[in-house]
This record gives structure tokens, C-alpha cells and sequence, in this order.
């Protein structure tokens, strides 16, 4: 251990307090609002039947556990959501490397590309319920066409951001356009790679419950649907609660898979 | 006479959708083996576009570029070019840079990568190898750009402006470094700048473009001292007088 001046120990402490203070409230503010929300409902000042309120919340977590559906429901949405993340990632990122590589593909597909990010994609539920049919299928599907579109759009931007410098130096050297995108164009668009999965964690979160309120028998986003059809506005809640905490925890791991990916930078 | 490299009425016109601009014409030089060439020339005159024809990047429109008797029709083992910006990659560590043209040449084996810690070692960068670009200052990192230059052993260095992105203390010190690490190991070298008295402390001889379309205008051989580094030429009498001429020259 490093022994520090009087001053930079002061300033250690400093940012200790405020890293404190900073978690302290975030806590705090959760805390207070699950609090007043239990005791608002529970004295009647708002409907606890329409409001619900965080006893209740629990209580029909502990109900679908105690019944066994709770993990298959969570399953079932963790399986297609995943799915559709990993097919959306992986061929969105293809897409841009074959764009990269093809000016002309590239000039070809760009209006298409544009089209298709902005229609609404849930306006092809429909057509999608008939292709795949009432299942998985379909809601993968919808996650997938939902993310592919902006993990091309970002991909391609990134590769196109590379400096025009190092590529000349690259080609200075002699480099195929297959080394130029091996040694330059990929390891430098890492940053894009991880900003555009922290997004795409988002988008198939959306599409696999948007999915699942078009077609489904089980899921997350098929108990959000059934709550509300029948009156059940606990099970909506506890349900929207475990989404939180999902989508929360896919974060996490891609922002952890970011800090290995990224060390030196 | 033994040139290295040769260009004879070498022409190259510039095509967008409205017009065509001739950039470069009749342009007619040599290099000789051994021999430290700048070439000086008013802004926009297509400095550059004669490096990239030179490392065979583009195709001129007319002419010869010869380099060691062989027509340059692609970028050529022959010729290590190094760029305004030191052109690093921040996520490689020194060594990794350094070892990139041999990589990409497909002859990354023991003995390059011996000889690459040699000139690492002969220059100060030994204790860096392992740090990345970002860990090293401006001065130390065109020196590792000038080792990745001359790592893959090229006969002609084509030197554009490598120093107008450091500052000028720096740029004086790298300056000296790279006129004695050419020296030492013996390259040709050829570097196009707009600083006149960067070329007046580096180059045997100095090629004077005109504006654009480019043409030789001038060329003058050098009768500094051999012995003289760059910034004991910039003291030199003579140097001022030189100084005078070419910037007349330019006017």
C-alpha cells in the first residue's frame, strides 16, 4: 500500500462520500416509494385492486411459484428473447460485414435498409402469426426482425467510421481487404460491437413480449396479457416486477462482457 | 547512376462528377540509392497524390514510375510508407505495431521479430514494447511509426509530412531521430513537406514543385556538410541563404 499525502487521502474520502451519497439515495428513493405505495394502498387512499401495491405484488410472485408456473413462464420468455437476441446479433452483424465489403451491395440495399427501420414490425404480426404459426416461432421471429434492422444500421456505421488513414497504411503494406477487416475494421469497431448489443438486449426484450402478447400460451408477456383480459392487475405487476429484474440482469452481464472486451482502451 | 526510383512524365488528372482536374503534369524526378530527396511545393499542389502513386495506391494517368528497375503497378515490398499521423493502433501494444507489416506481409517469423527488437533497442523503444500507443508521448510514437516503417526492410521510405502533427520542440528532436536512424540504416528515403526548413535540415537534395498542375520547377543538391544533423544544419550559414532561395522559389 502506497502511502498518500494528507491531501489525496482527503480527496479519496471525498469521492467515497459521493460514491455513498449516490447509492444511498438511489436506495433510498426505491425504498420510499415501495413504502408509500404498501401504505397508501393498505389505508385505502388508492385502490389496491387497480393500483395493486408491493405486498400484493410478492404475494402473487410467492402464488405462481408455489404453483410451479412461475420459472417455466420466465423460461419460456428468457428462451425466446436470448434466441432472438443471439440470431438478431449474429446475422445483423454478417449483413454489415458483407455491406462493408461490397460498396455496391452497400449503395443497392441502403433504401431498403431505410424502409424496413421505419415500419412499425409489429404491423407484420399478422403475416407472422400465419408464417411460423401460434408458437415460438413467430415471437423469436419478432424479436429478431425487430433487432437485426438497428444492429446492421450501427454495425455499418461503425465500420465506415474507421479512420482513411490506417487503411491506407494497411493497404500501403500490401493488406487484402480481408486483413483490412481482420486487423483494422473489426478490433476497432469493438466499441460499436458492445454499445450496439447493450442495445439489442432492449430490443428483443421488446420484441419477444410484444411477441407474446400477439400469440402465445405462456411467457411473461402472455401473463401481462391474460392479467389484463381478466382483471388479474396483481399478476400484471409481479410480472412487469420479473421483467425489471430480467432485462436488469441481461444488462448486467452484457455491460460486464463490455469491461472484459474493452480493458484496453 | 544508380536510381532507386525513377518517374518519368508521370501525369494523374482527378475525376468527380462536374469536372476533371489535372493534379499532376509531365512530372519528371529521380531518387537516388542512398539519397535523402524532399520535395517542397505550395500547398494543394498534390504532394500527397505523388506518394500515393509512388506506393502504387492509385494508378497515374500517364507516365512511368520505375523503382528499382521494375514498374510500380501495386503497393511494393520495396517501399515503407509512413503518414502524417502516426497511425497506431491504440488496442496493439508497441511491439504488436511495430511487428504489422510484417504480419500482413505474412513473414512474421523469429528472425523478423529479432530484428525488430533490435531496431527497438537501438532506438529507445525496448522498455516500451509492451506499453500501448496511448502510454507514449508524440515524439516516441512517430519513432515507433518509423520502426513499423522499417520493419518489413524497405528500400524507400516515403516520408509524408511525418512530423507537422507534433509540436515544434518535438518536432525538431524527432526531426533528428529519424535523419539519424534513415542514416544509420542506410535507406533511401524521400519526403514531401511544406516546411522549408524541415526539408533545408533533412534532404541531399530538394525538389521544388510549381502549383497545379505540378511540375518540377527546380531542383537543387545540397552542399551541407555530411556530418551535420538537422539541427546543427539549421545553424549553418549557409542555411539561410538556402532558406531565401527557396522560398523565393515558391513565390
Amino acid at each position: 500500500m502506497e502511502k498518500y499525502s494528507y491531501e489525496h487521502a482527503l480527496y479519496l474520502k471525498k469521492l467515497r462520500r459521493q460514491n455513498i451519497v449516490v447509492y444511498a439515495l438511489r436506495f433510498g428513493i426505491l425504498a420510499s416509494f415501495l413504502a408509500l405505495w404498501e401504505v397508501l394502498s393498505d389505508t385505502g387512499v388508492i385502490d389496491g385492486f387497480i393500483f395493486s401495491s408491493p405486498s400484493r405484488i410478492l404475494n402473487t410472485i410467492k402464488s405462481l411459484y408455489l404453483s410451479g408456473e412461475l420459472f417455466s413462464h420466465i423460461a419460456t420468455t428468457l428462451f425466446e428473447t436470448i434466441l432472438g437476441f443471439a440470431i438478431a446479433s449474429v446475422s445483423g452483424i454478417l449483413v454489415a460485414v458483407v455491406m462493408w465489403w461490397s460498396d455496391t451491395l452497400k449503395k443497392v440495399t441502403e433504401p431498403y435498409i431505410v424502409v424496413l427501420n421505419s415500419l412499425p414490425k409489429i404491423a407484420l404480426g399478422p403475416l407472422i402469426i400465419i408464417w411460423f404459426g401460434a408458437g415460438s416461432g413467430a415471437i423469436i421471429f419478432m424479436a429478431v426482425i425487430i433487432t437485426v434492422i438497428v444492429t446492421i444500421i450501427n454495425m455499418l456505421a461503425g465500420f465506415i467510421e474507421v479512420d482513411g488513414g490506417k487503411i491506407l497504411l494497411l493497404k500501403s503494406m500490401g493488406a487484402s481487404k480481408r486483413q483490412i477487416f481482420t486487423k483494422l475494421i473489426f478490433p476497432a469497431s469493438l466499441p460499436t460491437l458492445v454499445s450496439t448489443l447493450k442495445i439489442n438486449v432492449g430490443m428483443s426484450w421488446i420484441g419477444s413480449i410484444m411477441g407474446e402478447y400477439l400469440v402465445s400460451k405462456q411467457g411473461i408477456g402472455y401473463l401481462i396479457v391474460y392479467g389484463g383480459q381478466v382483471f388479474k392487475l396483481d399478476l400484471v405487476m409481479a410480472s412487469t416486477f420479473i421483467l425489471c429484474v430480467l432485462a436488469g440482469v441481461m444488462y448486467a452481464l452484457v455491460a460486464f462482457a463490455e469491461k472484459s472486451l474493452l480493458k484496453r482502451r | 547512376m544508380d536510381n532507386l526510383l525513377e518517374l518519368q512524365g508521370v501525369c494523374l488528372t482527378y475525376h468527380t462528377k462536374n469536372k476533371e482536374t489535372p493534379a499532376i503534369k509531365d512530372l519528371t524526378f529521380s531518387v537516388k540509392r542512398g539519397e535523402f530527396t524532399a520535395i517542397i511545393g505550395p500547398s494543394g499542389c498534390g504532394k500527397t497524390s505523388i506518394m500515393t502513386l509512388i506506393s502504387g495506391l492509385m494508378p497515374a494517368s500517364g507516365g512511368k514510375i520505375i523503382i528499382d528497375g521494375e514498374p510500380v503497378v501495386k503497393p511494393s515490398d520495396k517501399i515503407g510508407y509512413m503518414l502524417q499521423k502516426d497511425e497506431l493502433f491504440p488496442w496493439l501494444t508497441i511491439m504488436k505495431n511495430v511487428m504489422l507489416p510484417l504480419e500482413i506481409k505474412k513473414k512474421s517469423n523469429d528472425k523478423a521479430k529479432e530484428y525488430v527488437t533490435t531496431l527497438l533497442e537501438k532506438y529507445g523503444l525496448k522498455e516500451f514494447a509492451d506499453y500501448y500507443p496511448n502510454q507514449l508521448s508524440g515524439g516516441m510514437r512517430q519513432r515507433a511509426a518509423l520502426i513499423r516503417t522499417l520493419a518489413a526492410s524497405p528500400e524507400l521510405l516515403l516520408l509524408d509530412e511525418p512530423f507537422s502533427a507534433l509540436d515544434y520542440q518535438t518536432r525538431l528532436s524527432v526531426c533528428n531521430d529519424v535523419h539519424k536512424i534513415i542514416k544509420t540504416e542506410g535507406k533511401t528515403a524521400l519526403l514531401v513537406t511544406h516546411d522549408i526548413s524541415e526539408a533545408l535540415s533533412l534532404a541531399d537534395k530538394i525538389v521544388v514543385l510549381t502549383d497545379r498542375p505540378s511540375r518540377v520547377k527546380n531542383s537543387y543538391e545540397l552542399d551541407f556538410d555530411k556530418e551535420l544533423s538537422p539541427l546543427k544544419r539549421r545553424e549553418n550559414k549557409e542555411f539561410s541563404q538556402w532558406f531565401e532561395t527557396l522560398w523565393r522559389q515558391l513565390n
